[in-house]
């Protein structure tokens, strides 16, 4: 340890760029709330079912106790039938369990964005090294690839292909459409960055030295580039939720009885009136998860790739 | 310049025909039958596949695709014998569920769906821009951090929240508006905006949200450069600074997204249409959708395309204008 002014952090002399990015994270408190946050819900989405056995109900479950036949099917008790029985209240009309159905909604929803995100990654960061390394008839063809894909309307496309697909495992093809227009944006980014390093004297170094392109790209590019790259990701995960809470929405999403919080969301539009709670509570979720990933990926993004957005 | 938009001209036509090819694929590949679903239950071998062969459905893939783009550029003849039918330029065809053509229905929608987004567009690019610009100038003050607070709450509200938190507040409780219908602007201008604000604002809540986190963050970026002190040390009033010198600037990569908002929109707010109930493009696409007619599906799908293409073209041209080192 050298001598550190008072108000800095403890950073040790001499550590990497990542030890010292993990410090200036942990200063933020917005980090904090949102990382609990995230974790909060995607440990609701890992242990659904341990959670809804907890609370005793299952998702699909009907208790027709818990709501008034006489009053339309309307949840019995205040806020919704908010009870020690049903944590959250009840579904109108069917008395399905709303905690049993969010939790097992964020698993279908989080499973969704999450994964879409990963092939979205993935693509986009393999697209993006072979344009902007090996250039020429390989960068134009990607490109024109790109522009191609970013000019889909893609709400209208996901939407129509949705529909059209009727045998399919809704969740897997829900993964893939949204998957199928997120890449170029990640492959833009990777692009640039790798351009900027390619002529960088210790990549010009390594080729001298013998090594071959894999080498290169997996050794010395690709370490240049995760820090935007995983900026990126965390700012596109609250658009991927918010697009299958979307598709969800307007019926095209995921089949009932599966639930979604898209479709609890459209579903409890009609009773909005009458039974707020069934609106308030996915729709909370669905608001609290985004903004959390959103704030983190701000955060990440002043930390690891300072000089694209805020400064 | 000329040689420049002849170049993009002919790549824009490019791209269109690309998407158009890859819907055509899937959406008259995949699904059903669209003879049958045309001929009904009762319906015999020699009926349908006379169906057929009116739809060119017995032609192979790539020559009705063929026969479409042409249609498009020239019009086309439909059909044999007593059943010819002249589909006049620009053809997309009929639909299916009511003999129209295509474009027709289309150009009946269009003004409901651009009146929702130029109107949301103007609404939020003065709400977005003006707290961009206001958070960025007082950084790090309390102001700026109440308005990015609301800026990324604001973003993370889905448009049908945020639709239905206004009907319930505005319409139901304080029944200060009507329950959005749409009215041609032809026929009163002042219906039509009373009608139209609530879906108007419902959009430009969440857009202005994202356009004032980008213009912050782009105002910031401008307002640190050299050029900016050397106007200010000149002794330049700050208001000339920040709208002459700062603004133009500061303001040119919130185009390239705004084309593209725009653009994406103009064909159709889907979501917002319905949960209005306005007679949209989106509602067209929706409920062609859910009765399997392609040719509408299509349709709207070239039609946003084009929407998109030819907006993100515009901003590449205005870009000459607004930024003087850009030369084409």
């Amino acid at each position: 340890m050298t001598a550190l002014s008072p108000s800095a952090p403890a950073v040790p002399a001499g550590s990497g760029p990542w030890q010292l990015a993990r410090a200036e994270l942990r200063r933020r408190a917005s980090v904090k709330i949102s990382l609990a946050v995230v974790a909060l819900f995607l440990l609701m989405a890992a242990g659904a079912p341990l959670l809804s056995s907890l609370g005793g109900w299952s998702p699909e479950e009907f208790d027709k106790s818990a709501v008034d036949p006489y009053l339309g099917g309307q949840p019995i008790g205040p806020l919704g039938g908010i009870s020690a029985d049903h944590w959250l209240g009840v579904e109108p009309v069917t008395g399905r369990d709303l905690f049993a159905r969010v939790v097992h909604g964020a698993q279908v929803s989080l499973l969704i964005a999450l994964t879409a995100t990963a092939i979205v990654v993935l693509a986009g960061t393999a697209a993006g090294i072979a344009a902007g390394y090996f250039g020429g008839r390989t960068d134009a063809a990607l490109s024109r690839l790109m522009d191609v894909t970013m000019s889909f309307p893609s709400l209208i496309f996901m939407i129509a292909m949705m529909s059209v697909a009727k045998d399919v495992n809704r969740v897997l093809l829900m993964t893939a459409v949204i998957g199928l227009f997120g890449w170029p944006g990640v492959a833009r980014v990777v692009r640039g960055q790798t351009l900027s390093l390619k002529h960088r004297e210790y990549v010009d170094a390594a080729r001298v030295g013998g090594s071959g392109p894999w080498r290169i790209l997996t050794r010395d590019i690709l370490p240049g580039v995760s820090g935007p790259v995983i900026a990126y990701t965390t700012l596109i995960i609250p658009g991927m939720i918010a697009t299958e809470a979307a598709l969800s929405y307007l019926g095209v999403g995921v089949r009932p009885p599966t639930p979604s919080w898209g479709q609890m969301i459209a579903e409890s539009v009609a009773f909005y009136d009458t039974d707020p709670m069934y609106f308030v509570i996915p729709s909370t979720c669905l608001f609290l998860t985004v903004l959390a990933f959103t704030l983190l990926g701000d955060a990440l993004r002043d930390v690891l790739d300072p000089r694209s957005g805020r400064a | 310049m000329i040689l420049y938009i002849g170049r993009r001209l002919l790549g824009v036509i490019g791209v269109l025909i690309a998407i158009a090819a890859v819907t055509f694929t899937i959406f008259y590949v995949l699904p059903s039958d669209p003879a049958a679903a045309a001929c009904g239950k009762s319906c015999s071998v020699e009926r349908l596949a006379a169906i057929r062969t009116h739809m060119g459905l017995d032609q192979p893939l790539w020559r009705q695709f063929a026969d479409f783009v042409t249609g498009i550029f020239t019009g086309r003849t439909m059909g044999s014998g007593q059943y010819t039918l002249h589909c006049a330029f620009p053809c997309f065809g009929y639909s299916y569920e009511n003999s129209q053509p295509v474009w027709d229905l289309l150009m009946d929608r269009l003004p409901v769906s651009a009146s929702l987004a130029v109107g949301a567009a103007v609404l939020w690019l003065l709400l977005g821009l003006s707290a961009g610009v206001t958070a960025a100038l007082r950084k790090d003050t309390v102001t700026d951090r109440v308005l990015m607070v609301g800026a990324v709450a604001a973003a993370s509200l889905p448009v049908y929240f945020t639709s239905m938190m206004l009907i319930y507040g505005l319409i139901r409780t304080a029944g200060l508006l009507p329950y959005p219908q749409y009215v041609p602007f032809g026929h009163d201008p002042l219906h039509w905006a009373s009608n139209l604000l609530l879906p108007w604002l419902a959009l430009a809540v969440l857009y202005a949200a994202m356009y004032a986190r980008q213009s912050r963050s782009s105002m910031i970026e401008t307002m640190a450069e050299p050029y900016i002190r050397t106007a200010r040390a000149k002794g330049l009033p700050r208001r000339t600074v920040v709208v002459k010198h700062g603004l133009r600037a500061g303001m040119t990569p919130i185009l390239t997204i705004f084309g593209m908002d725009l653009g994406g929109l103009l064909a159709g707010a889907v979501i917002t249409e319905s949960i209005f109930g306005l007679p949209g493009i989106g509602r067209l696409f929706y409920g062609a959708l859910s009765t399997g007619d392609q040719p509408v599906v299509l349709g709207v799908t070239l039609l946003a395309a084009t929407f998109i293409v030819v907006a993100n073209l515009a901003v590449d041209l205005l870009y000459a204008v607004v930024d003087p080192r850009v030369r084409y």
